[in-house]
């Protein structure tokens, strides 16, 4: 039902700048406002709060084999703290030596409280009509936890600060059939794919409204999306393999994305086209 | 694929990769912090206390050192990668793997906006990219700008969740404006609307737009845009159509 009206509300708003644009050659700036519009439109009713609602039932709820909830987990706050903890993620974890995001990091506690293993934990994480899944509500639930706090992500570990730097590399990483890596599409300001605009995320106020942002609810997908999923489908169109679900590489990169968005306030799970 | 691909480094192995970063980054290195111009004054001044300026050795050493360091960190970070993805559908692990030309490139993107920052790998990359141009056997460059047009829309092509047995398109319109009447496109490129009605449609610049689709980057170094015939993405005919679509005089690219 939802879908169906921001459905039509993007329908009436493209064909309302499309009369505009067609006027104009260069036709970006009046394109563009339409579509502030449509998302000022969209932000009166989230879906993601579903998402939240059922991810906040599960943190409760005890699962698993051995039938535990998520009140003993440790997101970086200290067990059980769900307050805060997504905008000081990714972290180093002294129990598993690494450095984690908020994913990765439920998968250790449902691994560790709730004997479920990692394969079978990461085996569905991204939610498709009629699937929905454990941890796209879980991640909505704990970032929604922290709206309106400012990122705070920290590089005093040295592997902190060595995730950072390879993370930084994997931005600025071109290859592929296409030659591409992220910084194809967010190394320059006022850019668009398409109509689609692009934060330049080598800059610091772009990055911050882009980072504070996700997860979110996709529109077009009818579904909220983890920062995961954000970054698996950017390699996936980038001509990339596979990134693997909270594997090292992506932990990297979310932690240069968060650093470089450090002082922005989160304002997730947000909606999104 | 990889057989195409001229100044492509073959090794997966990290040694050897790190040995080449080396390789690489010691002339860009070099380019880098430029030496702030100190303003001479006439009058013979004071000597202030300063420390010793560093010695042309120290400076050189220096700079290996951080060439060195930013080398061994480009090769844990493709370790990392090689670890942290994996093969999917038509997308094997090799397309971590860079060529000459994207390694140079990775590295100018990360660096280019530093203040004193020189990119000299440009002419160089431009050279090597220049000659792998392959023209058509049959010596015309022009095909159907129809069908140029489809391929210019076409975004799919070459992504794990792709049917590699189809075509692939060139998604020309992802990042330039052509025909007019298409509204969505975007602003990576600059727009090509009038492309022909500007340049004419001679032989020669028939001939430079085809090597440009062909490979960008032997006129442009480090360009954002693909190269759609050395890195096989789109058929020397596939080229062709969309040539035609920049200079065909039908073309609605080139409408009044």
């Amino acid at each position: 039902m939802i879908k169906r009206i921001v459905t039509s509300v993007l329908v009436t708003v493209l064909f309302s700048t499309a009369s505009i644009a067609q006027n104009n050659n260069q036709g970006g700036d009046s394109t563009i406002a339409g579509i502030e519009k449509y998302r000022q439109a969209l932000a009166d009713a989230n879906p993601a709060e579903l998402w939240e609602a059922r991810g906040e039932e599960m943190w409760k709820q005890p699962a698993g084999p051995k039938n535990a909830s998520f009140e003993k987990c440790d997101l970086g706050l200290g067990a059980g703290v769900v307050k805060g903890v997504y905008a000081i993620l990714p972290k180093y974890f002294a129990d598993t030596d690494k450095v984690q995001d908020l994913e990765s990091r439920l998968v250790t506690c449902m691994g560790e409280l709730q004997g479920i293993a990692a394969a079978d934990a990461t085996k569905v994480v991204f939610g498709s009509s009629g699937v929905k899944t454990d941890m796209e509500a879980l991640v909505a639930y704990v970032a929604g936890e922290s709206r309106n706090l400012p990122i705070k992500v920290s590089l005093a570990h040295p592997k902190e600060k060595m995730a950072y730097e390879v993370g930084k590399k994997m931005f600025f990483y071109r290859g592929g059939t296409h030659d591409f890596g992220c910084v194809t599409c967010h190394g320059a300001d006022n850019s668009r794919i398409r109509l689609q605009d692009l934060p330049n995320l080598s800059k610091k106020e772009p990055a911050q409204r882009a980072y504070s942002t996700w997860p979110a609810y996709r529109v077009s997908q009818g579904e909220v999306r983890s920062f995961q999923w954000r970054l698996f489908d950017c390699f996936r169109q980038q001509r990339f393999p596979q990134l693997a679900f909270g594997s090292e590489g992506s932990v990297a990169l979310t932690m240069f994305l968060a650093y470089n968005a450090n002082g922005g306030a989160l304002n997730a799970p947000a909606i999104k086209r | 694929m990889k057989n195409k691909i001229a100044f492509r480094s073959k090794s997966s192995n990290t040694v050897l990769l790190a040995t080449a970063c080396v390789l690489f980054a010691a002339p860009l290195f070099a380019q880098a912090p430029v030496k702030p111009v100190v303003p001479v004054t006439p009058v013979a001044a004071k000597k202030p206390v300063v420390k010793a300026a560093p010695t042309k050795a120290e400076a050189a050493a220096k700079l290996a050192a951080a060439a060195a360091y930013d080398a061994q960190l480009t090769a844990t970070a493709q370790a990392v990668m090689r670890a942290s993805f994996k093969e999917r559908g038509q997308v094997k692990l090799d397309r971590l793997d860079q060529d000459g030309t994207q390694e140079l490139c990775s590295k100018y993107a990360e660096r280019g906006a530093e203040p004193g920052y020189k990119f000299t790998d440009g002419k160089f990359i431009e050279a090597a990219n220049l000659k792998t141009l392959i023209y058509p056997p049959d010596g015309l460059f022009l095909g159907d700008w129809k069908e140029g047009e489809k391929i210019a829309q076409l975004g799919v092509g070459k992504q794990f969740s792709d049917d590699p047995t189809k075509p692939s398109g060139g998604n020309c319109y992802a990042c330039h404006q052509l025909d007019p009447k298409e509204i969505s496109y975007g602003n990576l490129g600059p727009s090509l609307y009038q492309y022909g009605k500007l340049r004419g449609n001679t032989q020669a610049i028939q001939k430079y737009t085809y090597g440009k689709i062909y490979n960008s980057n032997a006129y442009s170094a480090c360009s954002n845009m693909p190269r759609f015939g050395h890195s096989g993405i789109l058929t020397a005919e596939q080229i062709k159509h969309v040539t035609a679509l920049l200079l065909d005089p039908e073309s609605p690219v080139n409408a009044k």
